[in-house]
């Protein structure tokens, strides 16, 4: 059969749109040049400048970042894995309300989600700021650490909590010594995926923060807009994007590790 | 009675939270909707219809149209891209099958605000792309890659291909080939055989991904924002706008209930179509 090559053809063209911009921040972030219009030499200053004294603006936002990022994520872990055994478990009317309702913060486009709960704490006289953002991250990150707990108990052998009941073990020793550590590699990624989302949302945080509340994304953003310090965005977006990468590839680890185990 | 104790402590946690934080908040806002701005940038007291007639102005029926029209662009050059990338990959076996998996979405891991600045740092008027495609002669002097409809497009094909290729992907690869070389025995050309076989085989596949596109692509705000001109706006900017901007709340409700009623419209066609497959299968 004569096959076309037009889909391989696509898909290379595809390849190299995907990844020409990323590749170009990357490069950039060494190139010695203010504008990036031509490459005058290799250097490490616009990393070194990212220390200066100047930007302890860009550390602070960091550390917010991930304070929130680390908060909402272990908030979430919970919320998320006592939601997904509800789910699991129980096949109820409720579960069917509970079902719609976990999907839905992850379906609506986040704009909508940022301007509601911008207008319920406006209503409601709440000050934007630290506290505020911590809501909303969690509001969104619970229904996605839900579904992936979700995937992990749908390949989960019940009959282990059957035999730990029949061997004599309380309720609370099952679920400690037998659920929680089944559902564990699940959980750590659910986490890490509430993580990097976190860490990654621009438009509802951009919704709900206050005054003095700027966290990183909101700093690039805003250098991004003015066009100030370019050559620091690249660095700033290339140390970002190395560690994404581990954490995503760490995450994907642990699901797949997990995946292997149960076959 | 324990079951439905157990039931109630695992759900109640999550779905309050969500009911405080995330019903609750859509029901002001559709409540906020109806009330008057007040002087100083809050929502006033009393009820009113003015933040809906101003939709009439003649402003914002053309801001809905571009939204819906951008998004529905890129809704199709998402499937045209993702359909041969499904299919290739749908074919692999083992090992390459995961390789160029991976390679398709590691882009994406990368933080959104930097994938666009990507974008606009490399089509920057002074940038290394624009000054090179002048000095070959390809664009006038006067030409800029930046700040139009065209870029607006292009950069939101990239930040939503993802969410096309993954549920197409799933597809194929539940999608048995050998369908596709019975087509071309009994004669059907390879075009045909794509189109009659290939694309009804996967069809929930592509429905998941246009639903999957399109809502979020219809809440865009960031795009347009920052490698769009002041003509490419999108109903997100205008939220934005009235929100931080010139600080209208009731007018940001307004338009928040009409983006969320023009999101509901692709929800309901792909559950309704979604279900109305599950009871008659093809």
């Amino acid at each position: 059969m004569k096959s076309s090559r037009l889909p391989a053809i696509v898909f290379a063209l595809v390849v190299v749109f995907l990844y020409v911009p990323i590749l170009f921040l990357v490069v950039n972030s060494f190139n010695e040049a203010r504008f990036s219009s031509t490459w005058t030499g290799f250097t490490l200053k616009w990393y070194a400048a990212l220390f200066d004294p100047r930007n302890r603006d860009l550390w602070e936002a960091t550390q917010r970042t991930l304070l929130i990022a680390i908060s909402s994520s272990a908030v979430s872990m919970v919320l998320g894995t006592l939601s997904a055994c509800a789910l699991h478990w129980y096949r109820t009317k409720l579960q069917r309300l509970n079902y719609g309702m976990i999907y839905l913060p992850i379906i609506i486009p986040d704009l909508l989600m940022g301007i509601s709960l911008l207008l319920f704490f406006v209503a409601l006289g709440v000050t934007l700021g630290t506290m505020t953002i911590l809501i909303a991250h969690i509001t969104f990150c619970a229904s996605f650490v839900t579904v992936v707990v979700l995937g992990r108990l749908q390949g989960f052998d019940e009959s282990v909590i059957a035999a730990a009941r029949d061997l004599g073990a309380t309720r609370w020793v099952a679920i400690r010594r037998v659920i929680l550590p089944l559902l564990a590699p699940g959980i750590v990624a659910g986490g890490l995926l509430s993580f990097t989302l976190s860490v990654d949302d621009y438009v509802i945080t951009f919704f709900v923060t206050g005054p003095g509340s700027t966290t990183l994304p909101l700093k690039i953003y805003s250098m991004v807009k003015h066009s100030t310090e370019l050559p620091l965005i690249n660095a700033i977006s290339t140390i970002f994007l190395v560690v994404t990468f581990l954490i995503v590839w760490w995450s994907q680890k642990l699901t797949r590790d997990q995946t292997a185990k149960s076959h | 009675m324990i079951r439905r104790k157990n039931e109630a402590i695992l759900t109640a946690p999550t779905l309050l939270w969500l009911i405080l934080f995330f019903v609750v908040p859509s029901i002001a806002m559709v409540v906020i909707s109806f009330r008057p701005a007040s002087m100083y940038g809050g929502v006033g007291e009393g009820w009113t219809l003015d933040a809906w007639r101003a939709l009439g102005n003649p402003n914002y029926p053309v801001i809905l149209w571009r939204t819906v029209w951008l998004s529905l662009v890129t809704t199709l050059i998402c499937l045209a891209l993702a359909l041969p990338i499904a299919f290739v990959l749908g074919k692999m076996q083992g090992k390459w099958r995961a390789i160029l998996l991976m390679i398709v979405i590691v882009p994406f891991w990368t933080n959104f605000v930097i994938r666009v600045a990507a974008w606009r740092i490399l089509l920057h008027p002074e940038g290394m792309l624009r000054q090179g495609l002048i000095s070959l002669g390809i664009i006038g002097p006067d030409t800029l890659l930046l700040y139009n409809e065209g870029a607006v497009l292009m950069v939101m094909v990239y930040t939503y291909l993802p969410f096309a290729i993954l549920p197409l992907y799933a597809a194929a690869e539940r999608f048995d080939y050998s369908l596709l070389e019975a087509a071309r025995d009994l004669g059907a050309s390879g075009f045909t055989a794509v189109t009659r076989v290939f694309i009804p085989g996967i069809s929930r596949g592509l429905l998941t991904a246009m639903a999957l596109v399109l809502i979020p692509a219809l809440g865009s705000y960031v795009i347009p924002d920052l490698v769009g001109g002041p003509g490419d706006e999108m109903i997100g900017n205008k939220i934005a706008q009235r929100t931080l901007g010139d600080r209208n709340l009731p007018q940001a409700a307004t338009l928040s209930v009409a983006l969320l009623v023009i999101t509901l419209i692709p929800m309901i066609v792909v559950y309704y179509l979604n279900r109305r497959e599950r009871t008659h299968p093809a």
